[in-house]
């Protein structure tokens, strides 16, 4: 027999595959007609349904099969002509009817796949195997008696979409590249609101680790519930890390349920699968198949948005925009439908536009910590400072000024360029006139510049440029200083 | 029923009147345990109401005034309802079933809830957690189940009419021991919403009255379209209480010769025989069909229901609403002693046998396998009758048994619903008719229709009362 070598720690695979929770946007719930708004006060928005009343039975919200059907359609996948509803059995006190009706052995939406970018700069392709309808489950409130948990019913019966990666992750950047992939375009879509804190977006994350790429899938943990992208990649790094040192010391891992804690920066087991309820999977009987017409696929295919991942591509392979930028517009919808806004006005200037969307608006959204669609500033009113930057009427900096104003709502670029008298001094012989004037008030400086200190230039230039309050523009200042330094 | 409308239109009585004579006969009657609830108050409010709409000069809905009861699987605005349980002793819905709504709106006074098997379990009515139930025929015996509280309160003469609902025979064996009629429409013909589920693809809301006739009325004012269930079938209704006067001449009926097999009491297979001889008689063709996967019938009813049961009845936990135990000292003690206190003994028995079935490993064996009996079953149906109109047999082998004597047999008590629950796992509409005393006893005729022949199924059995009177024969008072 040959003798062995240990292969290195980093010989070590990761599969990962992630399971995301995406809350549909809908106005009701998935199987009742009761309000899905966040926040309200404890079981104000339950209806019969929602708290299990005997009697009461599931009607489908054909809002939620629709935005489903979106999604497929986003993946690439095939949505099914007859899916299932099916019933999950378990008790707990947040589930009312000791059921939760779920998508087992058909879901709405077959296999996909969705092209990642990996912050180091790869693309990947990741298989997505499923997304089925769900509804989701009460809250448990542990904290607003003594002694007693309370349970709040409004968030039973909201609707979620479970989207199911294959296992073809292997660190935790390309899950959390994923993710955000995921993220932006469940909003892109307009099907979920994306908000985290909320809840509305969350993900399971299924993790093992394997020697090399070649070597059987290892056991696999699965971390619950974690809803933020940050936590996804600590939760994720943590586990790999953890079940590497388990292996390598000669452990084997337990099949389970982690939570992740971030406070701790660990995961530590829920409960353990192998003691898990058996939960008796069978078809909703209160639930006829859910059929999807051919007819209605195409019409959601044909109303269907142009997606970011070919926006993107658009952006660069026919604007020419670097990839750092098509990104960032393409993060989200509104983001690149407001570039598109200003670029239809300044047809050609993909770059500026994009310098300004992502210079200027997005550090003035930031600060003020708005979306873009409330932003201040439309994309018009941007589009028509920007075309006084290109016809030369202002400089770069005075239009950073003009759009500061236009921001503090003191109205459009035009308007406050005349009212505050900003226009370039593009007049050669009013510049010419200041020039001589600084000249003639700076001979030292002039008769050192001539004896080849050059950097006086700078000197001269910020001299006039206060001279005419900013409006000088700085080309033509450049070239007409030089003229008059040169010839004495 | 069509008198006691006469009289209230020519004003020679009043909804009042016959509301409090209904009282009168259920007090009388307090022996058959056939009522859980009597809602005397709610009952003369409404007949005040109804009465008060025909001074005005309204025209009135056939049913106005009529007065009937609710089974007690009806949600019931106000009223407690109890399905036969302990577990919901103190339940008082906070809304009406789709059922109580359509005859409500109809002006049909509720003089209460009746008794039934708890949750609908049961072929006897001996598993109420309120007491058995006496048939008016022979106080000592059974009226069936599991609207066996509807039966017999009909029978007695309490009320013309009473709600039932059969899940595998649950209206029409009732139907059969009592001596009166008993429709089940196809699935999906009634709505479901606010009736309380034992098996959801089984259960189907329906009628027990005096005559077909009375049942087409009544079904006419229950069925069609809520978009409240997802299962109820979008589809117009036909006004069946308008066929029942065709002639039968040219009906096409097939004799299912598995429903005469050798457990079939010979006095009521006689009865049968004679109730298919007057169909023919009045012109009908009767023809032999088999339904070769009959035998597998009950094996298989008695997987798919407990597997839905167990999971319908998960909602009955302690935590919202309903019997919560005063002993739990945990999550899990909460859970199990709110249901070992709340369930009766057969309840329990079909919620382990359902979980039992939907279990991981034996899901296959059993859950998956009793559904493809289920197809079988109906592409049985579908094979016969593409050659006949309607399918008949006995609704039961036998007579009312008497109270306690199948008690402690579980499979015994089971056998009982032989001939009916086919029907339930086809989805297809049957009547069971009185075709006359066996023994002092009355039996039933069963015939089975095509989905959504109700009509069909209500023109031959009215026709059949037409030209006999063993729907009019009654229990010694």
């Amino acid at each position: 027999m040959n003798a062995q070598v240990q292969p290195a720690a980093s010989a070590w695979q990761a599969v990962i595959g992630l399971e995301i929770h995406a809350q549909l946007s809908t106005a009701s719930k998935l199987f009742s007609g009761a309000s899905t708004a966040y926040g309200a006060e404890p079981n104000t928005q339950t209806s019969l349904v929602d708290c299990a009343m005997p009697g009461t039975l599931p009607v489908p919200n054909r809002e939620a099969v629709r935005k489903a059907i979106q999604f497929g359609l986003a993946i690439d996948a095939a949505i099914a002509p007859q899916s299932v509803f099916a019933r999950k059995n378990y008790f707990y006190p947040d589930l009312p009817k000791g059921y939760q009706i779920s998508q087992y052995e058909l879901p709405v939406v077959g296999a996909g796949r969705l092209r990642v970018r990996v912050d180091d700069g790869r693309v990947i392709e990741v298989e997505i195997q499923r997304a089925h309808l769900e509804e989701d489950a009460g809250k448990s409130v542990h904290d607003a008696f003594h002694a007693e948990t309370g349970i709040d019913l409004n968030r039973a019966g909201t609707p979620l979409l479970e989207i199911v990666s294959a296992p073809v992750l292997h660190s935790a950047a390309e899950a959390v590249a994923y993710m955000r992939t995921v993220h932006t375009l469940v909003r892109w879509l307009g099907i979920c609101d994306g908000n985290m804190q909320e809840g509305s977006f969350r993900c399971d994350c299924n993790v093992s680790v394997r020697r090399g790429s070649d070597a059987p899938l290892g056991t696999r943990t699965e971390i619950k519930n974690v809803n933020s992208f940050r936590f996804v990649e600590k939760a994720i790094e943590y586990e790999i890390e953890r079940q590497i040192r388990a292996l390598e010391n000669g452990e084997s891992i337990v099949q389970e349920t982690r939570l992740y804690d971030p406070a701790r920066h660990q995961t530590r087991p829920m409960r353990s699968k192998e003691s898990a309820d058996d939960y008796r999977y069978f078809p909703d009987p209160d639930l006829p198949p859910l059929v999807i017409a051919a007819a209605d696929v195409a019409r959601e295919r044909d109303a269907l948005p142009e997606l970011p991942q070919a926006r993107r591509e658009r952006y660069v392979a026919v604007l020419g925009l670097p990839d750092a930028d098509a990104d960032q517009l393409c993060a989200d919808r509104a983001t690149a439908d407001y570039f598109e806004a200003v670029l239809a006005a300044l047809p050609g200037q993909a770059k500026l536009c994009a310098n300004w969307v992502l210079g200027e608006v997005a550090a003035n959204l930031n600060e003020a910590g708005i979306e873009i669609a409330a932003a201040p500033v439309s994309a018009a009113a941007l589009a028509e400072l920007l075309a006084r930057l290109r016809d030369g009427s202002i400089s770069g900096k005075i239009a950073k000024d003009v759009f500061a104003a236009m921001w503090a709502g003191e109205g459009g670029a035009d308007a406050i360029i005349e009212a505050r008298g900003l226009r370039q001094i593009s007049d050669s012989g009013a510049l010419a006139a200041a020039i001589a004037a600084v000249l003639a008030e700076h001979p030292a400086q002039v008769a050192d510049y001539r004896g080849g200190n050059e950097k006086l230039l700078q000197f001269f230039v910020g001299q006039t440029m206060k001279r005419t309050r900013g409006q000088a523009n700085p080309q033509q200042l450049n070239e007409l200083l030089r003229q008059k330094l040169a010839a004495p | 029923m069509a008198a006691l409308a006469a009289d209230l239109a020519a004003g020679r009585r009043s909804a009042l009147q016959l509301a409090d004579d209904a009282l009168a006969r259920a007090e009388r009657a307090a022996a058959l345990n056939s009522f859980i609830r009597i809602d005397a108050d709610g009952a003369r409010s409404a007949a005040r109401a109804v009465d008060a709409q025909r001074a005005a000069g309204a025209a009135l809905p056939a049913l106005a005034g009529i007065p009937f009861a609710h089974k007690d699987i009806f949600c019931t605005r106000g009223v407690a309802t109890t399905c036969g349980s302990r577990m919901l002793r103190d339940f008082v819905p906070p809304y009406d079933a789709q059922v109580v709504e359509r005859l409500a709106s109809a002006g049909a006074v509720s003089l209460g809830k009746t008794n039934m098997d708890e949750f609908a379990m049961g072929s006897s009515n001996e598993n109420s957690a309120y007491g058995a139930v006496a048939n008016p025929w022979d106080t000592a015996r059974v009226p069936g189940g599991s609207s066996g509280g509807s039966a017999a309160a009909v029978a007695a003469g309490i009320v013309p009419f009473a709600t039932g609902t059969d899940t595998g025979g649950s209206i029409r064996q009732p139907a059969a021991f009592c001596g009166i009629t008993g429709l089940k429409p196809t699935y999906g013909r009634v709505s479901r919403y606010g009736m309380i589920a034992y098996a959801s693809s089984l259960d189907c809301a329906g009628v027990l009255a005096r005559s077909a006739a009375d049942c087409a009325i009544v079904f006419d004012a229950i069925a069609g379209f809520d978009p409240r269930d997802a299962t109820s079938v979008a589809r117009p209704a036909e006004a069946t209480a308008a066929l029942l006067e065709q002639p039968l001449a040219g009906l096409r009926i097939g004799i299912a010769r598995e429903y005469f097999g050798s457990g079939v009491q010979a006095g009521v297979g006689e009865r049968v025989h004679a109730a298919l001889r007057e169909l023919e008689r009045l012109g009908a063709v009767l023809v032999d069909v088999s339904l070769p996967n009959a035998h597998h019938a009950i094996a298989a009813y008695y997987v798919i229901a407990p597997a839905e049961a167990s999971s319908n009845l998960a909602r009955y936990d302690g935590v919202r609403y309903g019997h919560r135990t005063a002993h739990a000292r945990s999550l899990d003690e909460l859970y199990s002693l709110s249901r070992a206190e709340g369930f009766g003994a057969e309840v329990q028995r079909r919620i382990l046998v359902g979980t039992y079935a939907l279990s991981a490993g034996y899901y296959d064996a059993y859950y998956l396998r009793a559904q493809k009996v289920r197809r079988l079953i109906a592409n049985d149906f579908a094979a016969a009758f593409a050659g006949v109109d309607l399918i008949a047999g006995p609704t039961a082998p036998t007579t009312a048994f008497r109270l306690g004597e199948k008690a402690g047999d579980a499979l015994a008590m089971y056998a009982a619903d032989v001939n009916t629950v086919a029907v339930n796992l086809a989805g297809l509409p049957a009547i069971s008719l009185p075709a006359g005393l066996a023994g002092g006893l009355p039996a039933g005729l069963q015939l089975i229709a095509p989905a959504f022949a109700e009509a069909r199924l209500l023109n031959a059995a009215h026709r059949l009362q037409l030209a006999t009177d063993w729907h009019l024969q009654e229990p010694a008072a």
